[in-house]
């Protein structure tokens, strides 16, 4: 590994030049400057998960060690998916460069790299489609923005597929809907046909591959993890709850990405699951077998993807439980709304989800048969099933972020703030054009929250940074709520980097301290042991 | 260099077909011929791009969401932007294609340094979306505007239009408002091109190429009208000669007729092969034209691969001592 | 998903839109208007008067202007005589002046309808209806004359 680099300080970072080069972005080389880029795949992952051309490699060094004729496999590959993805054959041909994504990325934004202009990391890959399938590019080459591929271009690729985050805001953006990670998602699986994934990725993925989820935590590991929250929930209330394991026969399985499991603020989160589930008395079960609801598969290929998702189908039906319910997560939610029915689907083995609690028939899960944690407890809170306390959480001042893909691949935006604003009484929402579907990354999703890249990430999140420093200068803003877990291990480095003193909060943590259990004992601290407002002993 | 190489291309057509204006002998090509080729080729290769895009499939549904989905029977849907029916989609994508919904959302990012550090501000920024709005309606009612030339007797609504067109009464024969809003518009985009520096460096020929064009078209049908006139009614009788497959030349049409023909004529036949493909492609984007019903109706993907999966039986085949010893069920013991 | 029917039911509105004009005009004969040049009322006047203001090639590209200038002259500055290119010399009116030969007799006389000898050779005279000499260009090529908002319309104009 190379040595470590030191980050630079946000008053460096945040001198953005937004100066085009000299030359024209065909001939300007790509550079890899340590801290911005992530470590290659490993070896070992690769293996496991059968993909091709495993070696060890770096993208530091000269060599990536691609065998001969890969210019024939990325050029097959594109055809391939030109043949199977309408968009990708529509987004490749139908840009006018018009410019208007340019400055709606955060990488872009926050580098003034023009490469990291939407438009641009798409032309990177748009102008090999144009030298080898259309005849213009073939002809008059250059003159129509075709170029050679060639190992400078494709290094371009890897540099430039993996500074996406895959969030969709341009594509919000775009008069023709063009999405950017559609483009990288391509892309990336282009890549990876001659080995070229990064290690944050494929490590993750070949560890859900095998083990169930990415952190490859063993069944005997996730059941301690969460034996020892359940040790805390009693410390904190006074009431023991009793989560089940891989458990056949329960109504429902529930499936949260394993980032829950291990670190804060994630079990903070894990611990508002298991009080919010104990305290409505629901039947269901954890599984260990699909103890992972992101999916780094997504980040790899389509193929992938499907892989990893086929877990949580098979064990919801292995179990034989009725219907399924996600807990907080992005890309999970992209993954689980809009492409595992269409992969491993129908569920006709599983019901239409229906509270056991309300009675509400969730009539926009009929088909996949999976419900998000925040419309189940937003349910709740609306027909008053639950006994809430908001002012436990008095002390924050809460604003939240929308991740990326439940706002733009998805549309869940009014569930959380629903139950954030009865489990809270200080809300305030970042200003307009940051939030809901025009929200900003937190600059590390896709899988870009690897450490060795730590300097772009704090620059990818600086536009979504900025905005909570808004809050935070005109409201006071304390906390930071989401409802994803690459935020939950993203966002509090970010805080620290740029707005330190302000938290990252699950919405079910918030949950979790705000709810009165029955028979529970007055509390003193919140879920992370420190005091409540007003029940402090130095108060 | 990039912007100098599609102006000379441009120079070049202009060129020919002034050669072709003033060589009697050319003129049935210049009218006749070239037209119905470059017909032929906009309309037939129009289609053949749409269908080779209909060929691949759409595997998943992808609509891009800008509005609250459709979950919680309180919770108020964005049921034009996050779609759950058919008449959302067709509302969604009038939008998109008749007021540019997505452009008007564009705003500016400006990055400067407030009280306590660096800011990032949002403004609003419409001028794209107002340029492209007047240029695209311009050039549609243009075109329509020219179907006096190829219907005979010419219907009520083209005649209104032109009247419309023609409101203000300026000058004779009266400016059409179109013409100048085409002018004001084109050369707004053809500046911002140039003056943007990020709309600069991502610019190639293909993007300045056909601004040249329309350009070129527009200010010779202006110059045709008011100082390089040409016999209306022979014009019109080679335009209808072409329309009922009974081609005339009638003499003293007058040579701007065929600069301009022949300019239209090259745009026509070029549009197919380049990015002006979009009038077709925006009603082929998936991330626009789908309904976002992910959860409620399954998508069928036609290629669906098998793929290799790690089965829960292996799983239990390597953990099993293990989950037995965390307490945890097994299939077989 | 292809939705192949929507794409092909999309692309036959598609050609159906530009291929408008053929299907528009189809068994059509491609008739001009009918211009007539020497109508009766022309060939009654001397030789020497026969000639319009300003030559025919002039009067087809800028009778506009003219009749602008014209109208300019009488109404604003009191100009009742107009000197042409050669020097001869017109009453300003378009009742009086232009009127005179054109558009007047034509319509009611029977003899220039079925006279297949008046048409001007580029046009079939047999479909011209109406050979109203303003109206048979303007109407042609959907250009609307403003002179009728004040002056009275022939009523050979009226179809």
């Amino acid at each position: 590994m190379a040595p470590k680099v030191k980050l630079p300080k946000p008053g460096e970072l945040s001198k953005i030049e937004f100066k085009n080069p000299a030359t024209d972005w065909m001939d300007t080389p790509v550079e890899f400057k340590p801290g911005t880029y992530c470590w290659g795949a490993k070896e070992k992952d690769l293996l496991t998960l059968g993909l091709p051309n495993p070696r060890q490699w770096s993208p530091a060094d000269e060599d990536w060690k691609i065998p001969d004729g890969w210019e024939s496999t990325i050029i097959e590959g594109i055809a391939e998916r030109l043949s199977k993805y309408r968009s990708f054959k529509v987004f490749m041909d139908i840009c006018v460069r018009c410019g208007a994504c340019a400055d709606k990325c955060h990488f872009y934004i926050a580098t003034g790299d023009p490469k990291n202009m939407p438009v641009l990391r798409a032309e990177l890959l748009r102008s090999v489609y144009k030298k080898y399938f259309t005849k213009s590019g073939k002809f008059l080459g250059r003159l129509a923005g075709a170029r050679e591929l060639n190992m400078d271009v494709l290094k371009e690729w890897w540099s430039y597929f993996f500074q996406c985050t895959e969030c969709r805001r341009c594509s919000v953006f775009c008069p023709y809907g063009i999405d950017q990670a559609e483009v990288t998602i391509i892309g990336r699986e282009l890549l990876n046909l001659v080995g070229l994934n990064i290690d944050w990725i494929a490590g993750p993925a070949a560890a859900c591959y095998m083990k169930g989820n990415h952190l490859g935590l063993e069944p005997h590991a996730i059941t301690g993890n969460i034996e020892s929250m359940v040790d805390d929930i009693e410390d904190i209330t006074g009431i023991r709850v009793n989560p089940t394991f891989n458990r056949k026969g329960a109504e429902i399985m529930f499936v949260t990405p394993s980032g829950d499991l291990l670190g804060e603020p994630g079990i903070q989160t894990c611990m508002g699951y298991l009080m919010l589930f104990h305290e409505l008395g629901l039947d269901y079960t954890w599984s260990t077998y699909a103890s992972e609801g992101g999916n780094f598969g997504f980040f790899t290929s389509n193929d992938m993807a499907k892989r990893l998702n086929y877990k949580i189908y098979a064990e919801a039906k292995r179990l034989g439980v009725k219907y399924i319910i996600g807990g907080e997560c992005g890309h999970m939610w992209r993954v689980l709304n809009q492409y595992m029915d269409t992969w491993h689907g129908p569920a006709d083995f599983l019901e239409v989800p229906v509270s056991p609690i309300t009675g509400t028939v969730f009539e926009n899960a009929k088909s996949t048969k999976m419900i998000h944690i925040s419309e189940f407890t937003a349910d709740l809170i609306k027909h008053k099933k639950l006994n809430l306390d908001p002012s436990r959480n008095d002390h924050l001042k809460v604003t939240y972020h929308d991740s990326c893909n439940p706002s733009r691949g998805m549309g869940l935006l009014d569930e959380p703030r629903e139950i954030i604003k009865a489990v809270c009484n200080n809300f305030y929402e970042m200003p307009e054009n940051t939030i809901r579907e025009k929200t900003f990354c937190c600059g590390s999703g896709s899988g870009l929250n690897a450490s060795e890249n730590m300097e772009q990430r704090m620059r990818g999140g600086f536009p979504r940074a900025n905005a909570v420093k808004y809050v935070r200068e005109k409201h006071g803003v304390n906390m930071l709520a989401n409802i994803c877990a690459v935020d939950r291990a993203a966002l509090p480095a970010l805080m620290d980097y740029w707005n330190p003193g302000v938290g990252v909060t699950g919405v079910t943590e918030l949950v979790g301290n705000a709810l009165v259990m029955k028979g529970e004992k007055e509390r003193t601290t919140n879920l992370r042991f420190e005091d409540l407002p007003g029940k402090g002993g130095n108060e | 260099m990039k912007v100098l190489f599609s102006f000379l291309a441009v120079i070049l057509i202009i060129l020919v077909a002034t050669m072709g204006a003033f060589i009697t002998n050319l003129h049935y090509v210049f009218g006749i011929i070239i037209p119905y080729l470059a017909f032929a080729m906009f309309v037939g290769g129009f289609i053949y791009r749409v269908v080779k895009w209909g060929r691949s499939p759409v595997p998943f549904r992808i609509p891009t969401t800008i509005g609250q989905q459709k979950s919680l029977p309180w919770i108020k849907q964005n049921k034009i932007e996050n779609p759950t029916s058919a008449f959302g989609v067709v509302v969604r994508m009038a939008m998109e294609v008749l007021f540019f919904r997505s452009l008007f959302r564009n705003t500016k990012t400006e990055l400067r340094e407030g009280q306590n550090g660096p800011e990032l501000a949002y403004g609003s920024a419409k001028w794209l979306w107002l340029g492209s709005l007047f240029f695209h309606w311009s050039f549609l009612i243009i075109i329509v505007r020219h179907l006096r030339f190829f219907l005979e007797p010419i219907p009520f609504a083209i005649q209104a239009l032109e009247s419309i067109d023609g409101i203000l009464q300026i000058g004779l024969p009266a400016i059409y408002l179109t013409d100048v809003f085409i002018l004001v518009a084109i050369t707004y985009l053809f500046l911002r091109r140039i003056v943007v520096p990020q709309v600069r460096y991502i610019s190639l020929p293909a993007d300045f190429f056909p601004l040249f064009m329309i350009m070129s078209i527009a200010i010779s049908g202006v110059l045709m009208r008011y100082f390089y006139k040409v016999d209306l009614v022979a014009v019109k009788q080679l335009t209808i000669g072409l329309a009922t497959f009974q081609p005339v030349l009638p003499t003293g049409i007058g040579p701007m007729f065929f600069i301009h023909i022949f300019l239209v004529s090259t745009l026509f036949a070029y549009f197919p092969t380049s990015k002006l493909m979009h009038m077709g492609g925006i009603f082929m984007s998936p991330t626009r034209n789908m309904i976002s019903n992910n959860r409620m109706v399954r998508h069928i993907n036609p290629w669906n691969p098998e793929v290799k999966v790690h089965t829960y039986e292996q799983y239990e085949d390597e953990f099993r001592d293990k989950m037995k010893k965390a307490g945890i069920p097994v299939e077989k013991e | 998903m292809y939705k192949g029917g929507k794409i092909i039911a999309s692309l036959i509105i598609f050609a159906a839109l530009f291929t408008i004009p053929f299907f528009y005009n189809m068994g059509k004969v491609n008739a001009g208007p009918d211009v007539a040049l020497d109508t009766p009322a022309i060939q009654r006047l001397p030789a020497s008067e026969q000639q319009c203001v300003e030559s025919p090639e002039f009067m087809k590209e800028n009778h506009m202007q003219l009749l602008n200038q014209w109208r300019e002259e009488a109404v604003r500055n009191g100009q009742t005589v107009y000197i042409n290119s050669q020097g001869k010399k017109f009453d300003i009116s378009l009742q009086d002046t232009c009127l005179k030969c054109h558009a007047t007799e034509s319509a009611s006389n029977p003899v220039v309808l079925n006279n297949p000898a008046n048409s001007t050779g580029v046009s079939n005279p047999a479909l011209n209806a109406s050979p109203e000499f303003c109206a048979s260009c303007h109407d042609y090529s959907a250009v609307k004359p403003l002179c009728w908002t004040c002056h009275f319309e022939p009523k050979e104009a009226v179809k």
